[in-house]
């Protein structure tokens, strides 16, 4: 297939950027979104001009590194797929195909496609983890029972890969869906009830102070997520939060 | 607790508890109304109830007011916060893909209920005020019978504000057909009653706009 593409490009992190054309051919329906993009930079390379950057490491939809706002949609116009998982069938011959870094003030744009997702981490430090001594008689977290129905929907929240699709979708740019499946992986399980209000409490801060919008519940994050987190995730952030607060 | 409406998440909930408010009260207003199209003695006499009663004006006229000035406010406040978090555009942004109209819009739909609570105030709360609380007149009377239901009728004989009247509620529907089920996502109401409860959403939010649109429309067309 022959594609026109209009690509975000920008220098670096203050340089102002912004849309250039390029034409690619002999593009084949089943390569990656990423192997297309890949055939782009070579033929840049060629050509002695700057390739475009973009984010990417593990290539099969587990390392939430790939980004990439196409055509008006993170990741693409497929579900429940990363970018790397998109394949180029997706489009016909002859498209014209819009790719934007994903867009959030508490996602700069480091160059071209590439945006710094740290605000992420940080939110993560302030409470994403459970405090487990493992000096050697740490208790085997099987020993535990759970019941079936929490374990399924502990399991479901922590496939959540970070990507920051569900930020990049929203109209508010927040980051609910993400921050909601990582306090309820915890929430749902015993080993996370000791620090459960602090988590709650210091993750919800550190989410407001990296700058993410507030959730208007559209439901956009959802039908975009690739790992198909649900917007039950958000209603139980927002019961652990209120709990947590009004326990003070 | 301290400094709830600080955090994302307590401005949601302040802002569903209020929308919940107006809900209740928007049900109560419709009931009164209703009343008209049926019998103009039942509708004098409630509004005269709900004009005279001193619990209502002194305790719950207050507190709606505050309702609808705290939801509209914090409804402006989300909006801008909103627009902060994302500062450049998509040149391309294809949000009918993955979310609603209405939802992407409430702050649309919105200002057009302001707009119109705006006119409401000026149309029927005003005059109310001022013959009850200024001239002193208390009686609901005027030549001798209740003047409430008159009054209404008289209102929508215009089509200018009957047509403008239409519009708000149509407004209000398409707020509704969001705001109301997403107020319960907001107090953390996501389980197994869910279902059920956007089913409830959505007959609240098109049968109580179309009720009032209904009465406007049944005293225009009618006359009386
Ligand atoms: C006075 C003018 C009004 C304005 C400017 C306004 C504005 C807004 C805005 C911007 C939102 C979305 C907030 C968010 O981002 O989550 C919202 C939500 C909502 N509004 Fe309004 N609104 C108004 C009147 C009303 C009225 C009269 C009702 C009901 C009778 C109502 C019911 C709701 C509901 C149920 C929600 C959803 C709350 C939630 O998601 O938690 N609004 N409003
Ligand atoms: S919730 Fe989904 S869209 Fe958001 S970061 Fe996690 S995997 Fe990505
Ligand atoms: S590159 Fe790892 S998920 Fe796409």
């Amino acid at each position: 297939m022959n594609l026109t593409l209009k690509i975000w490009r920008q220098k670096n992190a203050s340089d102002k950027g912004k849309m250039v054309d390029y034409s690619v051919s002999d593009i084949s329906p089943d390569m990656s979104f990423l192997e297309m993009l890949d055939v782009l930079n070579e033929q840049l390379i060629e050509q002695g001009e700057q390739p475009v950057a973009f984010d990417h490491d593990c290539r099969e939809g587990i390392c939430g590194m790939c980004s990439l706002y196409i055509n008006g949609e993170a990741h693409g116009p497929d579900r429940g797929v990363t970018t790397c998982q998109l394949h180029m069938r997706m489009f016909k011959d002859g498209d014209t195909i819009t790719i934007e870094p994903f867009r959030a003030t508490a996602f700069p744009v480091i160059k071209d496609l590439v945006v710094d997702r740290s605000a992420f981490d940080r939110v993560q430090h302030a409470g994403g983890f459970i405090s487990v001594n493992t000096s050697g008689n740490t208790i085997d977290a099987n020993a535990i029972p759970v019941n079936k129905h929490d374990a399924d929907d502990a399991f479901a929240a922590a496939t959540c890969i970070g990507c920051g699709a569900c930020v990049a979708s929203c109209k508010n740019s927040s980051a609910m869906l993400f921050v909601g499946a990582k306090v309820s992986q915890f929430a749902l399980l015993p080993q996370g009830q000791v620090e459960a209000t602090d988590r709650v409490l210091n993750m919800v801060k550190q989410m407001d102070e990296e700058g993410f919008g507030n959730c208007t519940n559209t439901g956009a994050c959802e039908v975009e997520c690739p790992k198909g987190i649900s917007l039950e995730n958000i209603a139980r952030m927002n019961r652990e939060y209120l709990k947590a607060a009004f326990k003070g | 607790m301290s400094g709830i409406l600080n955090s994302s998440i307590g401005r949601k909930f302040a802002m569903a508890l209020s929308a919940f408010f107006l809900m209740i009260f928007l049900l109560q207003h419709f009931a009164i109304n209703i009343l008209s199209v049926f019998s103009a003695d039942a509708f004098n006499e409630a509004s005269h109830f709900m004009g005279t009663f001193w619990a209502v004006q002194y305790l719950l006229q207050p507190v709606l007011i505050f309702g609808v000035i705290f939801h509209f406010v914090m409804g402006f406040v989300l909006e801008i916060k909103n627009n902060k978090a994302r500062q450049i555009s998509y040149a391309k942004n294809n949000g009918a893909a993955n979310s609603s109209w209405m939802s992407r819009n409430m702050i649309w739909s919105g200002l057009a209920i302001l707009a119109f609570i705006v006119l409401h105030f000026i149309d029927f709360w005003i005059p109310e005020i001022n013959t009850k609380y200024i001239v002193g007149d208390m009686s609901g009377m005027h030549n001798g019978e209740f003047r409430y239901f008159h009054e209404l009728v008289e209102k929508f004989h215009s089509p200018l504000r009957v047509g403008a009247y239409v519009v708000a509620f149509v407004f209000l529907a398409l707020h509704l057909l969001h705001g109301f089920n997403s107020a319960f996502q907001s107090v953390g109401a996501n389980n197994k009653y869910t279902k059920g409860l956007k089913t409830f959403s959505k007959i609240y939010a098109i049968g109580i706009p179309a009720g009032f649109i209904f009465i406007a429309l049944f005293h225009h067309l009618t006359g009386h």
